[in-house]
C-alpha cells in the first residue's frame, strides 16, 4: 500500500470515528441544546467526507465503506451507560462537556492534519479528482474544530470557576 | 374631514391614498375615553408607542390627572399621525386595578408586601453574598424590549462594570437577535440601513416572514394607501400563512417551515443567472461574490421546489419581481428569525440587496426587523449580548474605549468571552452556576420555549428570583423578591424604533401606589451596592433620564449610534429623528450606506463574523483577510434541513406568532378590553384540507401535542399551508386558576408548553416555527367558533364561518384629515 492510500485509509478511519463521536456527543449532551443540534449537523459533514473518501479511495485501489453504517448499538449503548455512570459520578456536567468538546475538537484536528497531508500529496502527484475531494472537505473540518474551540472559550470560564 | 371608524373591525382604518414619490398625506387618529370630550383634556403629553417596534408617535391626554385617552402626534415622520389598535386603546392597561403598587418579598412560601428598603435589602444583600462567595458570574440579568434607552444603559453600566457579570441579555433576543447579527454579518455593524420612507419610494416591496399588516400596523397603513395610488408598489410575500399581506401580494410563496434558505438560495440562483447583478456596486462596496455564485449555481428554482413544496413558478415570478425592481425595499421578520437557519436566511436577504446595488437610496433598503418596540435600545446600549455603542468585544482598543468612557479599568469589563445569551443563562441557572436572575419588564414563564422546563428553573431551590414589573405576571409569580415598576406615560425616556428614530416619551401622570420608574430601581441598587470607578468616584454618576441619556450621549460619540447631536429640547421639537445625530448630520441620517459601507473596516467593525451553521466565532485575523478595506461581506450559506421533522407520531408542522391585537404575554394588551375582546382566548389554525382529512370542524376543541408538551384550543378552519398548524403566542396563564401555568381549570394555553429548545447558533434566537405536532380532536364544537379574529391572517377559509371581528361603540377612533405641516420637504428620488 503507498502513503496516499494509507494515508486514504488513516483519515477515512478518522472521519468514521468523528461522525460516531458526534453522534455520541449529540445523544449525551441532550440537555446542552446547542451542543445537541449543532452536533448532529457536524456528523452529517463526517459522514459524506466518507463517502467522498470512499469514493476517492477506489482510484488508490482501495474499497472503503462508504458510509459509516448506523453506528453499532452496542457501541451506542455503552456509550450511554458509561455517560450515565460519568453524570452520576461527577457533581458538574459542565466538566464532561469540556471534556467531550476536548476530543472532537483533537478528532477534528487529527483529520485536518491528515486532509493537509493528502492535498500536499495530490498536488505533487498533480492528482486533480483528490485535491477536488481535499478542497471540499477540508474546510468544513476547520469549521468542526473552531466550533468546539469557540465553545470550549466561551463555556470554561463559567464552568471552571463556578465548581 | 372628521369620521369615526370602528378600528377593531376595521384596524388598519380609512385610506388616503398617495402616488410613488409623493408624501404620505397625514392623518389625526383620536380615541378618548368614553365621556372625555377634546377640550376637556387638559394637557397632551407626547410619548411614542411602545407596544410594537413602529414607534408611533403620539400624544397622551390626561384629564384629572389621569390619562384619558391618545391621538397620533400629525408631525411625526413614523406615523404622520396614525394610531394602530394597540395604540389606540394599549394604555388603558395602565390604569388596571390589580397593578403592582407595593414591593413583595417572598416569606415562607408566599408573597406578601414590604416596603422598597426591605426588598431592595434582600437583593443587595444576597448579591453581596454571591459576589464574595461565588463571584460575579453567579448573577444573571434579563431585561425587555419595552423599557427605555436610559434604563438599559443604566443596567449595562451596573452589570459589565459594576457587577463584572458578562450575564445580561434583552427578551429582544427571541425577536430581534437574527436582526442584528445579521446586520453585522453583512456590514460588520449593526444599525438598520434603511428607513420607513423607502415605503413611499420602492416600486417592489419584498416582505420576507414579516406580516406587517398585524406586527406594524401602522406602516401596513403606508403600504396600503401606497397600494391605492398613482404607480403603486408590487409585493411580493413569503408566509405559510394567508395573511392580508398575502392576499395582496403579486407573489406569494408559501414554503415549508425551515426551507427559507433553500427558497432564497434559488431566489439568488435566478438573479444571478438572469444577469440581474449590478456588478459596478459589487466589485466597489463588497466581498465574497464569487463564492455565493459558486454556492448557488446548483440552487435551480426546481430544486427549491421539491425542497420548500411551492411551484418552481412562482419562484422564478418572484426572481423577476426582485430582479427587475427600480427601487427594491425588502423587510424581514420573526417568519425568518425565529425559524431554521435564522441569520443564514436573513443574511441572503442582505445579499440579496448588495448584489443588486439596492442600499442606501430612496426606496432601495432592506428592513432587517424588530418586534420589540425598543428592541433597539437594548441593542445599542449593550443591554442584549453586546457592548455600548456598538463595540467589539474582541477588539481590545474597543474595550479600552468603554473603559475610558467609564472610568474603569479595562480588565472590569468581561470581555473573554462573548456575552451569555439568554437561552445559556437559563441553562447556567437550571445547572446551578447562575444563582441570581434579576429579570426586568420581561415575562420568560410565557414567552421562553418549552415553558415546564423554564417553569422548573424558576422554581429551583438555590435561585434568587428577582422580577420588576407592572404585575403579577406569570413569572412574577415564581419569584423571590417582586419590584412594581413604572411604566409608559409614568416615567420620561427615549426610544428609538426598528428604523432608527428616537422619540422621547414623558411622563403624563403618577405611577399607581408605590411603583418606581425601572431607571430609579436600577439607580437605587447601584447605590446601595456602592459601585465605584478607578478613582474611587460612583461609578454612576446620573440621577434622572435626562442626565442619564447625556451620559449615553458620550459613550455613543464617535460609534455609529452618535446621539450627540440630540439633547431632551431637541427631541421636544421636531418630532422623530433617525441617528446617527451629530456635527455631521444634525438633522439625523435617513438612510446608512448611502456613500457606501461605512463601519466594516476591520478596526471599527462590531463583529469579526461567525460561521452561520456552527456559530463559531472568527477571529480579527480571519477577517482582515477576508475584508481588509471593510467592504460589506457577501455571506454564502448552504441550505440544511430543520432539525424536527414531521413523523407518523407528529404528522404536522407547527408555526406560532404575534397577531394583530396582542403584544407581548398579553401584559397589557388583556388588560386593554377591545383588544382581548377581539382575541381573548388561544386558538388553533389548520388548513382546511386537513380538518376534512380528520374530520374536524371550525369551533372544535382540539389538542395540539408535541414532544415536550400540549396546548388545548379550539379550531379556526383556515386558507393556512396544508400540514401546516398555527398557534398564536403568549396566551398565559395569570387570568386562570392555574396562575403561571397549566392547572386547576386550564389546560396548556401558552404556544410555548410546546416549542422545542433550539437556536439558532449565529444569533442565538429561539426557533418558535419549526416543532412537529400532532393535532387530536377532544371535544365537538357543537356550533362554537374559535376565538379568533376573523380581519386578520386567521379569517376562516369559508366566508361567515364565524361571526365577523368588531368592536363596536367603545373601539371609535375619529380619523381627522390633516394638512401636512410641510416639514418635510419632498425626497427627491
Amino acid at each position: 500500500m503507498n502513503g496516499i492510500a494509507f494515508t486514504l485509509r488513516a483519515l477515512h478511519h478518522g472521519e468514521r470515528h468523528l461522525a460516531g463521536q458526534l453522534t455520541a456527543v449529540a445523544e449525551r449532551h441532550r440537555t446542552e441544546h446547542e451542543v445537541h443540534h449543532v452536533a448532529q449537523d457536524l456528523a452529517v459533514w463526517s459522514r459524506a467526507h466518507v463517502a467522498h473518501l470512499a469514493e476517492a479511495a477506489r482510484a488508490h485501489g482501495l474499497d472503503l465503506a462508504a458510509s459509516p453504517g448506523a453506528p453499532a448499538a452496542g457501541v451506542l449503548s455503552s456509550l450511554r451507560e458509561r455517560t450515565a455512570e460519568a453524570v452520576a459520578r461527577r457533581p458538574e456536567p459542565g466538566l464532561l462537556l469540556l471534556r467531550d468538546l476536548r476530543g472532537l475538537h483533537l478528532s477534528a484536528a487529527e483529520n485536518s492534519l491528515y486532509w493537509e497531508m493528502l492535498a500536499q500529496a495530490a498536488q505533487a502527484t498533480r492528482d486533480e479528482e483528490l485535491l477536488s475531494v481535499v478542497s471540499t472537505c477540508h474546510p468544513q473540518t476547520l469549521r468542526q474544530m473552531r466550533w468546539t474551540n469557540t465553545l470550549i472559550k466561551n463555556l470554561a470560564p463559567q464552568v471552571l470557576t463556578s465548581l | 374631514m372628521d369620521a369615526s371608524v370602528d378600528r377593531i373591525a376595521e384596524p388598519w382604518g380609512s385610506r388616503t391614498p398617495y402616488d410613488r414619490h409623493g408624501t404620505w398625506p397625514a392623518r389625526v387618529d383620536t380615541h378618548l375615553e368614553a365621556g372625555v370630550a377634546p377640550d376637556q383634556v387638559e394637557r397632551w403629553v407626547r410619548a411614542a408607542s411602545i407596544l410594537h417596534s413602529d414607534g408611533d408617535a403620539m400624544d397622551i391626554a390626561v384629564v384629572d390627572g389621569r390619562m384619558a385617552g391618545v391621538r397620533g402626534r400629525v408631525d411625526d415622520r413614523v406615523n404622520r399621525g396614525r394610531l394602530g389598535p394597540k395604540d389606540a386603546f394599549g394604555w388603558q392597561a395602565n390604569a388596571s386595578r390589580d397593578r403592582l403598587t407595593r414591593p413583595l418579598v417572598r416569606e415562607g412560601g408566599s408573597l406578601v408586601e414590604c416596603d422598597w428598603d426591605t426588598a431592595m435589602e434582600r437583593v443587595t444583600a444576597r448579591s453581596r453574598e454571591l459576589l464574595t462567595e461565588r463571584g460575579p458570574g453567579s448573577i444573571g440579568f434579563y431585561t425587555s424590549g419595552q423599557l427605555y434607552l436610559e434604563e438599559y444603559y443604566t443596567l449595562a453600566v451596573l452589570a459589565r462594570a459594576g457587577i463584572g457579570t458578562s450575564h445580561l441579555d434583552g427578551n429582544t433576543r427571541l425577536c430581534t437577535a437574527t436582526a442584528g447579527e445579521a446586520l453585522k454579518e453583512s456590514f460588520g455593524c449593526d444599525g438598520q440601513p434603511g428607513s420607513y420612507d423607502d415605503i413611499d419610494h420602492a416600486d417592489v416591496i419584498a416582505l420576507f416572514g414579516h406580516n406587517i399588516a398585524e406586527t406594524q400596523p401602522v406602516q401596513w397603513m403606508r403600504i396600503l394607501d401606497r397600494l391605492e395610488g398613482g404607480d403603486p408598489p408590487r409585493l411580493v410575500c413569503v408566509d405559510p400563512r394567508p395573511t392580508r399581506v398575502a392576499r395582496r401580494a403579486a407573489v406569494h410563496l408559501a414554503p415549508r417551515v425551515g426551507t427559507n434558505v433553500a427558497l432564497l438560495n434559488a431566489l439568488l440562483h435566478e438573479i444571478i443567472r438572469a444577469g440581474r447583478v449590478d456588478h459596478d456596486y459589487v466589485r466597489t462596496h463588497t466581498v465574497g461574490f464569487e463564492e455565493l455564485a459558486s454556492r448557488v449555481e446548483q440552487c435551480t428554482p426546481e430544486w427549491a421546489a421539491r425542497i420548500c413544496d411551492v411551484p418552481a413558478a412562482s419562484i422564478r415570478a418572484a426572481a423577476e419581481l426582485l430582479g427587475a425592481a427600480d427601487r427594491l425595499l425588502s423587510t424581514v421578520l420573526q417568519g425568518v428569525y425565529q425559524s431554521h437557519q435564522a441569520t443564514a436566511a436573513a443574511v441572503q436577504i442582505n445579499n440579496l440587496h448588495l448584489v443588486r446595488g439596492m442600499l442606501g437610496r430612496p426606496g432601495a433598503g432592506v428592513l432587517q426587523m424588530n418586534g420589540q418596540p425598543t428592541a433597539q435600545n437594548t441593542r445599542e446600549c449593550g443591554a442584549d449580548g453586546d457592548l455600548p455603542g456598538f463595540r467589539n468585544w474582541q477588539n481590545d482598543d474597543h474595550v479600552a474605549d468603554l473603559a475610558r468612557v467609564w472610568n474603569v479599568d479595562p480588565a472590569t469589563i468581561p470581555h473573554h468571552t462573548p456575552p451569555t445569551h439568554a437561552m445559556q443563562m437559563f441553562r447556567y441557572a437550571e445547572q446551578g452556576s447562575i444563582r441570581m436572575l434579576w429579570i426586568s419588564g420581561t415575562n420568560p414563564a410565557v414567552s421562553l420555549p418549552e415553558l415546564s422546563r423554564i417553569r422548573s428553573i424558576l422554581r429551583r431551590k438555590g435561585l434568587f428570583v428577582v422580577v420588576q414589573d407592572l404585575f403579577l405576571t406569570e413569572t412574577a409569580r415564581l419569584a423571590d423578591v417582586v419590584l412594581p415598576a413604572a411604566t409608559w406615560g409614568e416615567k420620561t425616556g427615549t426610544a428609538t424604533n426598528a428604523d432608527r428614530t428616537v422619540h422621547l416619551s414623558e411622563k403624563a401622570v403618577e405611577p399607581p401606589g408605590e411603583a418606581r420608574p425601572d431607571l430609579d430601581v436600577f439607580l437605587d441598587y447601584a447605590a446601595r451596592m456602592d459601585f465605584r470607578d478607578k478613582d474611587g468616584g460612583p461609578l454612576i454618576t446620573w440621577h434622572d433620564p435626562e442626565s442619564a441619556f447625556e451620559a449615553w450621549k458620550r459613550c455613543s460619540s464617535g460609534r455609529p449610534c452618535d446621539y450627540t447631536g440630540l439633547t431632551y429640547d431637541r427631541l421636544r421639537g421636531a418630532s422623530g429623528v433617525q441617528w446617527p445625530c451629530n456635527a455631521q448630520a444634525p438633522d439625523g441620517t435617513p438612510r446608512l450606506y448611502a456613500d457606501g459601507i461605512t463601519w466594516a473596516h476591520p478596526d471599527l467593525c462590531e463583529s469579526y463574523g461567525k460561521d452561520l451553521v456552527t456559530g463559531a466565532t472568527d477571529d480579527v485575523v480571519e477577517y482582515r483577510s477576508l475584508n481588509p478595506d471593510g467592504k460589506a461581506v457577501i455571506r454564502a450559506a448552504d441550505y440544511l434541513p430543520p432539525h424536527e421533522a414531521p413523523d407518523e407520531d407528529h404528522p404536522f408542522q407547527l408555526t406560532t406568532g404575534r397577531t394583530l391585537y396582542h403584544f407581548h404575554t398579553r401584559t397589557k394588551t388583556a388588560r386593554a378590553p377591545q383588544l382581548n375582546a377581539a382575541a381573548p382566548d388561544v386558538w388553533v389554525e389548520a388548513a382546511s384540507s386537513d380538518a376534512v382529512a380528520l374530520g374536524l370542524h371550525e369551533g372544535d376543541l382540539v389538542e395540539v401535542g408535541t414532544r415536550r408538551g400540549a396546548v388545548r384550543g379550539r379550531l379556526r378552519v383556515t386558507d393556512i399551508r396544508p400540514g401546516l398548524l398555527f398557534l398564536p403566542f403568549h396566551y398565559g396563564y395569570w387570568d386562570t386558576e392555574g396562575g403561571h401555568g397549566p392547572g386547576g381549570d386550564t389546560p396548556g394555553r401558552a404556544a410555548n408548553e410546546t416549542t422545542v429548545t433550539d437556536w439558532d447558533p449565529a444569533s442565538k434566537q429561539p426557533l418558535f416555527k419549526t416543532a412537529a405536532a400532532a393535532l387530536r380532536l377532544v371535544e365537538r364544537g357543537d356550533g362554537r367558533v374559535a376565538p379568533a379574529p376573523t380581519t386578520t391572517a386567521s379569517a376562516p377559509s369559508r366566508t361567515g364561518a364565524a361571526p365577523a371581528t368588531v368592536g363596536g361603540p367603545t373601539a371609535l377612533v375619529t380619523e381627522t384629515d390633516a394638512p401636512p405641516r410641510g416639514r418635510r420637504t419632498q425626497e427627491a428620488p
